[in-house]
């Protein structure tokens, strides 16, 4: 009797365990961060690509504007890929976007937007790469979309896809 | 003891930087490089962990609390980015089963002595 209830114990002892194993297997490794969402935007200075002018936090919102701040480099082949998308997106009238350069070269940084196109509207620099972790951010590339109330309202780690362009078209309608 | 204050007097930089220097060890150990998963922050060279190591050295400056820099990342990237799970009511069973596990050992051996 005794031996029985050993083996039923044990039984469900790693019936217990294959099943919180299983479970894990289905959880998505992606890691989305709901950290920030909603959260206002942070106080922060950065200097101008093109020139040494300070901005800071209140410089870069449009009254009735949604923001997209994206980092990039131009070291960095996502955001390659995703450039057509943003390029598409500077048509919008609704949004305004700035980019971070991102740990990058002024010359490089100067003509990768010559080879491709510049979408931003205003270019701020992180060469250390501080300014992006207060942010929040992973690396690069990365976007971040805040509502004309300066509030994070979207937030994409990696480059812009055919998906993620069609959300951030939804939410300019 | 002239001798010994000149040299220590000499080697009080070198005394705080070591201990600056030990906290910056001790929080980037503790924090999971997001990008770079399986590591921490204090042994990956990605360009995410090495932009944190600044970030932590310039929290020790400001004369932050290892709290309060914890309290800072947790903020913007969730609790994932801390190795040690904090004890709360997701993680009480993480913490507490292992105790559990011990003192239900510690019964068995002590009942089959008896």
């Amino acid at each position: 009797m005794s031996s029985k209830i050993k083996f039923i114990s044990i039984f469900c002892f790693f019936v217990f365990c294959f099943f919180i194993f299983f479970q894990s297997l289905k959880e998505s490794k992606k890691y989305t961060p709901k950290a920030l969402m909603d959260k206002k935007i942070i106080n922060f200075k950065m200097k101008q690509l093109d020139s040494d002018e300070i901005i800071t936090e209140k410089d870069i919102f449009e009254i009735n504007k949604i923001t997209l701040l994206n980092i990039w480099s131009s070291w960095c082949l996502p955001c390659r890929e995703e450039h057509k998308y943003l390029t598409e997106l500077k048509m919008n009238t609704r949004l305004n976007m700035v980019g971070i350069n991102y740990k990058d070269k002024k010359k490089n940084a100067q003509n990768f937007l010559s080879e491709f196109g510049n979408p931003y509207s205003l270019i701020l620099v992180d060469d250390d790469g501080k300014n992006s972790i207060n942010f929040g951010a992973y690396g690069v590339p990365e976007t971040f979309i805040y509502n004309s109330k300066k509030k994070l309202i979207k937030k994409i780690v990696g480059p812009i896809d055919l998906k993620t362009f069609n959300e951030i078209k939804n939410i300019l309608k | 003891m002239k001798k010994i204050l000149i040299l220590l007097i000499i080697m009080y930089p070198t005394i705080s930087f070591s201990t600056e220097n030990n906290k910056i060890n001790k929080i980037t150990k503790n924090l999971r490089c997001l990008i770079c998963q399986g590591q921490s922050i204090y042994d990956s060279q990605s360009e995410f962990a090495n932009s944190l190591k600044k970030i932590v050295e310039d929290k020790i400056n400001e004369n932050m609390t290892e709290k309060q820099i914890y309290k800072f990342l947790t903020d913007k990237y969730g609790e994932w980015i801390l190795y040690e799970p904090k004890f709360n009511k997701n993680t009480y069973f993480l913490w507490l089963f292992p105790l559990a596990i011990f003192i239900f050992g510690g019964i068995l051996i002590f009942k089959k002595k008896t």
